[in-house]
């Protein structure tokens, strides 16, 4: 699998899945949703803007999730498709989308477990279809490239940031 | 595989630093953290036990700034090295960009080292990649230590495929960036 990007995430995808998140968030009093990639990279963030460092979180969500997908084989489960990490004043929720990517709600005392569950449970039905759109689109494209400028200068970048440490 | 968000404008390439225990993985990333400049990385991440043994991963996002209207970030992660971490080792390679093997220097870990990297290629395998067809290169650290094995020697255990390598003092700095340069060079390359 060497060469191009494997997928990449278009400005009408995110528009698609804006308007389903704020609809999301606004119907089950939560506060962010961030949509993550299993590979730990931040896909998107709708709603109150996290004030903590995203991509940082982004790595760790996906660890956390896959490490859980692996507990999971281990007692003999398909998979564990949701999690529920509880604090004190703010909780979280994650849900698999797809297989590939992972919803992670953020929410607090305004809302409810319950409510957070089953208005999950809708929107990962609707966002799985349409990442799945989106793969099979990649999958019968070819795969999103870089321009050759766009290496060269990522390569002068480089030498720039690292050539005297 | 990298993704490119075309929403965000945003390119984030993932390389991994793997190894066996103790081999300076996580030096590695330390000694990138505390000299590239501050508004181009972010916090490092260590996932490690009360004795400072890599437990998960550490990471460590290094920004490129903005290339031709795109965001650039390399994500670095380090695995955990001890044999026993391997559960937790294949789900840090999802997805990965770019590896950097790094070899402990001294004689008495030459088959730490071996071992190692047999389970690098066999975890790759099991997500479908071929180490000789992603960007790779390999570190040959701890090169200030008084019983370490040769050049050749490794190079002949360790680089059938002779990919590019470097010698390296971890703590020192010594060799880190030119093996960083090397790799995020080779990722970007394969984007395109």
């Amino acid at each position: 699998m060497a060469g191009a990007a494997s997928w990449s995430f278009e400005e009408r995808d995110f528009q698609r899945i804006e308007r389903l998140l704020q609809t999301f968030l606004y119907e089950s009093h939560t506060r962010c949703a961030l949509l993550v990639d299993r590979t730990g990279q931040l896909v998107a963030t709708v709603g109150e803007q996290p004030d903590f460092d995203s991509t940082a979180f982004a790595s760790l969500a996906a660890a956390d999730f896959s490490a859980n997908d692996q507990l999971a084989s281990m007692i003999g489960e398909k998979e564990f498709s949701s999690l529920f990490h509880q604090g004190e004043r703010e909780s979280m929720y994650l849900a698999d989308v797809a297989k590939r990517v992972i919803l992670v709600v953020l929410f607090d005392n305004r809302t409810t477990l319950g409510m957070v569950r089953v208005k999950v449970k809708g929107v990962v039905k609707e966002l799985s279809e349409i990442f799945r759109d989106m793969f099979d689109r990649y999958a019968s494209a070819s795969r999103p490239a870089l321009e050759t400028a766009f290496v060269d200068e990522a390569e002068d970048e480089i030498d720039r940031l690292f050539g005297d440490l | 595989m990298s993704m490119i968000n075309y929403a965000s404008r945003e390119i984030n390439c993932k390389i991994v630093y793997y190894g066996p225990g103790l081999c300076g993985k996580t030096t590695n990333l330390e000694y990138i953290y505390e000299k590239v400049a501050p508004n181009t990385r972010g916090k490092l991440i260590s996932l490690a036990t009360e004795t400072e043994r890599t437990l998960f991963f550490d990471f460590l996002p290094v920004d490129l700034g903005s290339i031709r209207g795109f965001k650039t970030r390399f994500h670095l992660y380090t695995v955990p090295g001890q044999v026993y971490y391997n559960a937790s080792r294949k789900l840090i390679l999802k997805g990965v960009d770019g590896v950097v093997f790094v070899a402990d220097s001294q004689v008495e870990r030459l088959d730490a080292n071996i071992e190692s990297m047999h389970n690098l290629y066999d975890n790759l395998s099991e997500y479908g990649l071929d180490l000789r067809e992603i960007p790779f290169v390999i570190q040959y650290n701890k090169r200030d230590l008084p019983n370490i094995s040769s050049l050749q020697e490794l190079e002949g255990q360790l680089n059938p495929g002779k990919v590019p390598y470097f010698e390296a003092v971890g703590p020192r700095g010594i060799g880190v960036f030119d093996t960083l340069k090397a790799v995020s060079k080779a990722v970007i390359k394969s984007l395109s």
